[in-house]
């Protein structure tokens, strides 16, 4: 539904996006990663017309979006929650969208209720809104036309654990009904629950893709803990299949499948106290992967003059 | 929506029909008028044009002085001419200083229609305007003439109307066009205010000194050009230096103007 080919766009020397490409899918919810500055917000305002790119396309739908006649109908747009007009009520914002769009107003209402503002917060000036509420509001407005395409930037931040739970549930409800959802975030555990497919970006460039298992494999970056009852049987039996394991806790960590070490373990009849596969492990991947790309060389720098020699 | 089964990978937006213009006036209407700034900045600037013309007749009457019509009209003209163009500078700047072209053009992204339905919108303001400073202005002078005993003009002709008409959607439009060369609410009413208060002083100034200057400054002064208006008095060779003086301070700004709201990345 969403195409990007080819996009690139450079501020003067700088490649803010390299020569990106990739596809979302009527009925998924892509999850577009990367730490700050690496294209992410670059690539969907280039999408929706508010940046022009300096090589390669965009079309939703098979159009550009100057060509979609009333887009707000078609594609639901969140970019910056705070591009609000500080001085307008939370439900005059939403009343001039649904007035642009040609929409009865009793949709106002019924967004404002899916995204739980009630009528007090919605009579407030936006300037008295938290950033949860800001983002909710912002949220409603994407909805407001009933589009069938969601682009959403950083549509998490600023809300609480339970707002994002319950964002997670209404774009994964989206998404089953048909509609394509993309939204970014530099924080991949609010992505990986609901992105059925994942796109990881770091200066301007796509460095991994794919469904969430696909990207553990893809990058052998798969891994279990194991705790035997006679560590020593273990690490035998281990080292007779060729598998690498280094020590952890206490047990190993092991470069293979749950599945895998657990035949090994069946073999040999070895007492497993604990078996379960590396949490964190996409997280290991998505810093290693973007890890040239962030912005912490003078962080460490900092840490190493501070640390006492 | 469509279904998940189906899943088409392209828009149908052959059911949806373009954004029309005269909705998009209505929103660029609303949004004036819906902010405390904007509600102020209108009810102000009826304010103002009412207090200064009470100040006048108190000054008229009380030096039993002898006024035109056009003395009121003139009178009316200050505070519009102050206040209308800031009211065309923020229609334009509010949307970048609190970025809500963000959202804007994701609505509409054609933003020559955007600003057409701006500008559509600044000067039903204009004409709104017209309607009051005329409706102050016959007050003015009907108060005049049940007071005074001094000689009463009234000229109501519809050239009057046209003349307050087109003095009004200078300011405005020169605000606007001002608005959007800078994109920033202080910069366009600083700049706007040095050349409407410094200009004219330097014009003088220069004519006095230079006679060249004095020859060519009614072609290039666009405020005195606008004296004739105000009177609604007009000659031909008046209209002429009108036409030039409003292509250098008005038409020239709205195009680079447009040029530079087309063009600029909205952050």
């Amino acid at each position: 539904m969403i195409k990007v080919e080819g996009l690139s766009r450079a501020y003067g020397s700088f490649m803010a996006v390299d020569d990106i490409s990739f596809v979302c899918k009527p009925g998924t919810v892509t999850g577009f990663l990367g730490p700050n500055g690496a294209g992410k917000t670059t690539t969907m305002r280039v999408m929706v017309g508010l940046t022009s790119p300096t090589a390669g396309e965009v079309t939703i739908g098979g159009l550009h979006f100057h060509d979609i006649p009333n887009p707000g109908r078609h594609v639901g747009v969140l970019l910056d929650a705070s591009a609000q007009h500080a001085g307008r009520t939370g439900r005059e914002v939403l009343t001039i969208g649904a007035k642009t769009m040609g929409l009865p107003m009793s949709r106002v209402d019924e967004m404002l209720a899916l995204v739980s503002l009630d009528d007090t917060e919605s009579k407030r000036r936006v300037r008295n809104y938290s950033l949860g509420m800001r983002q909710r509001l912002g949220i409603a407005h994407a909805l407001l036309g009933d589009p069938s395409v969601l682009i959403l930037d950083e549509p998490a931040n600023g809300l609480d654990p339970a707002g994002i739970r319950w964002m997670r549930g209404l774009l994964k409800g989206y998404a089953d009904r048909g509609g394509t959802v993309l939204l970014s975030s530099h924080l991949l555990n609010e992505v990986e629950q609901i992105a059925d497919e994942m796109l990881l970006i770091g200066r301007g460039k796509i460095v991994a893709r794919g469904t969430k298992a696909e990207l553990l494999a893809g990058a052998g970056g798969v891994g279990t803990l194991v705790v035997a009852e006679d560590n020593n049987l273990l690490t035998a039996a281990l080292t007779d299949k060729g598998l690498t394991f280094t020590p952890v806790g206490l047990g190993f960590r092991v470069d293979a499948m749950p599945v895998d070490v657990g035949r090994v373990a069946a073999e040999r009849s070895v007492v497993l106290s604990d078996l379960r596969p590396v949490e964190g492990g996409l997280e290991d991947l998505f810093l290693e992967l973007t890890s040239d790309t962030q912005r912490e060389d003078f962080a460490q720098a900092a840490t190493t003059a501070g640390a006492p020699s | 929506m469509s279904t998940a089964t189906s899943a088409p990978m392209t828009l149908d937006v052959s059911q949806t029909d373009r954004v029309p213009f005269s909705r998009l006036v209505s929103v660029e209407l609303r949004k004036m008028f819906d902010t405390r700034a904007g509600r102020w900045l209108l009810i102000s600037i009826a304010a103002f044009t009412a207090l200064v013309l009470i100040i006048q007749l108190w000054v008229v009457l009380a030096q039993d002085q002898t006024v035109t019509f056009e003395d009121f009209a003139a009178g009316a003209n200050i505070p519009m001419n102050i206040l209308l163009p800031v009211l065309g500078v923020m229609s334009v700047t509010s949307e970048w200083s609190q970025r809500t072209a963000m959202v804007t053009f994701t609505l509409e992204p054609s933003r020559t229609r955007f600003l057409a339905a701006k500008f559509v919108g600044t000067l039903i303001v204009a004409l709104a305007a017209v309607v009051i400073g005329f409706t102050l202005t016959i007050a003015a002078n009907g108060l005049y003439a049940a007071f005074s005993d001094n000689p009463v003009t009234w000229d109501l002709g519809a050239f009057r109307i046209f003349c307050f008409f087109l003095l009004y959607v200078f300011s405005m439009a020169t605000g606007f066009a001002f608005g959007m060369l800078l994109l920033n609410t202080a910069a366009a009413i600083v700049v706007y205010f040095v050349y409407s208060f410094i200009f004219p002083g330097l014009f003088e100034l220069g004519s006095a000194l230079m006679d060249w200057f004095q020859d060519l400054r009614p072609w290039i002064d666009f405020a005195n050009a606008q004296n004739p208006i105000i009177e609604a008095d007009v000659t031909g060779k008046e209209w002429a230096q009108l036409a030039v003086s409003g292509f250098i301070w008005l038409v020239l700004p709205l195009v680079i103007g447009v040029w530079r709201v087309l063009r600029a990345e909205v952050k």
